[in-house]
């Protein structure tokens, strides 16, 4: 199953840090992605364009987790050559993350 | 029990004009805030201004003003905006021209000021800037623009004094939201909860549309209907700080607990620690919850404190990038537009180009033959790439070399060559430093027509 089945993102810039909320559509797959979405998986799966660490902040009164992808962006919206200067799309690719049953 | 009526007109200086209209016309609203300052326009603006001093506001003020100006005035619709960017003098003597023209009268215009410290940077040059190890001294020369994100009160003191429009520069953006609160129910920033909430409301506002559906909509997934109306947000707050968002009924776009809960997140770091000047909020233990269709009730973000210092914005002159584009259509295509970037590649390095990051990029679907064509082509031959060269120099001369080794393609490169584009700007960064709130004084200028 991949992550889009269950949940979507919101993809936010500051610099050249990326926020991405990750939003369960259902509230009851949030204790399965609280387990199985950590920082790491995160920070692995954007090896290449993340140079400066993945911090996960968990939000369970609603359900909903904001990663902050650290020095990710080439610099920021300024000095970025990236077509996607704002990293906009990070989110939609978190979502092809293939994740457990 | 007293409640106010908010409404966000734009949440950026290129947003639609309709919303706004429709917002002052139908929403029931009692104030209208326009937030059309991201990170780096104010320095843009600041480099309009040098050029042209009559200009350095956002563009957009005039026909927003002669769209929505009659009719707030007839609703007694307050206007609070921070379109006066790096020039909120010439942004008046706008607002009062097309009051004039509009033949309304009995209006008072009140103009923030203070946060303009470009001129005034002499004390800080040793001060370390945020988040880097550079001093503020080692950019000198290229600064365009320094200016200070100011908290609510003076929006409140000019409310207090009787304004119906409160222009400002540089404010952070929810103080826009938080001043008309505090204004008009007494609140101070010791009124944690209620700073807090005021605060969060400003926070799912401050975007514009896209807390109503607007940047939410993936077909499929979040279907939103009617995003070619969507309507801009309201919020309504009682004098307890709970407050619903919702949007004027019939007006394109969805409110939901899911667009509330991806804008709740939007641009932030620690939810636990929202940081604006008036307040440090926590919204760990947020709550929103469907009332009706379109209806959210917002609750449960507290303050958690009031910061001692204020963060300046600071745009420079940075860099330069030259960059272009360049098409292959059909047969082979990815491959020759891989032997093009090799080309350029190396031609970069006989011109002795110096680059210091460089990227190329793979682009592609149907812009070159449309899909009857396009659909031809077997699943694991691309129709079409475009290759996009850029590289960031620190010379306006560099970026000029790769610019015109694109510009060389049509008789020198491989076959099929199309579509060049190239290009060269002259990037400007933004970089901020933390000062003490102390060394900023606000002032209030008013004029009544």
């Amino acid at each position: 199953m991949k992550l889009k089945e269950i949940a979507h993102t919101r993809t936010g810039d500051k610099g050249n840090m990326s926020n991405i909320a990750v939003i369960p559509y259902d509230e009851k797959d949030y204790p399965m992605l609280k387990e199985f979405l950590t920082a790491e998986k995160v920070e692995e799966f954007f090896s290449q364009i993340c140079f400066g660490g993945v911090k996960r902040y968990e939000l369970d009164n609603i359900c909903a987790f904001n990663f902050v992808l650290e020095d990710s962006l080439g610099g920021g919206v300024t000095r970025s050559l990236a077509v996607d200067k704002h990293g906009k799309s990070l989110g939609m690719a978190l979502l092809e993350m293939e994740i457990k049953e | 029990m007293k409640k106010i009526r908010i409404g966000c007109g734009a949440g950026c200086s290129f947003d639609r004009l309709e919303p706004a209209i429709e917002l002052v016309e139908k929403g029931d609203i009692d104030y209208i805030v326009f937030e059309c300052l991201a990170e780096r326009t104010i320095a843009n603006n600041q480099q309009q201004k040098l050029k042209d001093p009559s200009k350095g506001y956002t563009p957009m003020l005039e026909p927003r003003m002669r769209g929505i100006l009659k009719q707030a005035k007839e609703n007694e619709v307050k206007i609070v905006t921070n379109m006066g960017a790096a020039n909120p003098s010439a942004a008046v003597d706008i607002i009062l021209k097309v009051a004039k023209e509009l033949n309304i009268t009995n209006i008072k215009v009140a103009m923030v000021s203070g946060d303009d410290l470009t001129h005034n940077l002499e004390k800080y040059k040793s001060m370390v800037m945020w988040q880097s190890t550079k001093t503020l001294g080692e950019l000198d020369a290229e600064i365009i623009s320094a200016n200070v994100y100011l908290g609510a009160e003076a929006i409140k003191e000019a409310l207090d004094n009787g304004a119906d429009i409160v222009i400002t520069g540089r404010v952070a953006d929810v103080a826009l939201f938080v001043g008309p609160m505090m204004h008009e129910f007494g609140w101070t920033e010791n009124d944690l909860h209620k700073i807090g909430q005021a605060t969060l409301l400003g926070h799912l506002l401050e975007c514009g549309g896209q807390v109503t559906g607007g940047y939410f909509a993936d077909p499929g997934y979040k279907d939103v209907e009617n995003l070619h109306i969507l309507g801009h947000p309201i919020a309504e707050i009682d004098e307890t700080g709970d407050f619903i968002v919702t949007k004027v009924k019939g007006s394109g776009g969805e409110v939901s607990p899911r667009t509330c809960k991806e804008q709740l997140l939007y641009e932030i770091t620690d939810p636990a620690c929202y940081i604006t000047p008036n307040a440090m909020v926590d919204f760990t233990n947020v709550n929103f919850k469907q009332v009706e269709k379109d209806v959210v009730l917002v609750t449960g973000a507290v303050s958690k404190g009031v910061p001692d210092t204020y963060k300046v914005n600071i745009g420079y002159c940075d860099c330069y990038i030259g960059e272009g584009e360049v098409s292959f259509g059909g047969l082979n295509s990815l491959s020759r537009a891989k032997l093009c970037a090799d080309i350029i590649e190396k031609r970069l390095e006989i011109v002795k180009a110096n680059i210091d990051e460089y990227r190329v990029d793979y682009i592609g679907y149907n812009s070159l033959y449309k899909t009857n064509i396009s659909d031809r082509f077997a699943p694991e031959e691309h129709s079409e790439i475009r290759l996009r060269i850029s590289g960031r120099t620190k010379t306006y001369e560099d970026a000029m070399l790769i610019s015109q080794e694109l510009d060389y393609l049509y008789t020198n490169g491989p076959a099929g060559s199309s579509g060049v584009e190239s290009r060269v700007r002259q990037v400007l960064s933004i970089g901020a430093m933390i000062i003490p709130k102390e060394d900023i004084a606000t002032d209030i200028t008013y004029w009544e027509v």
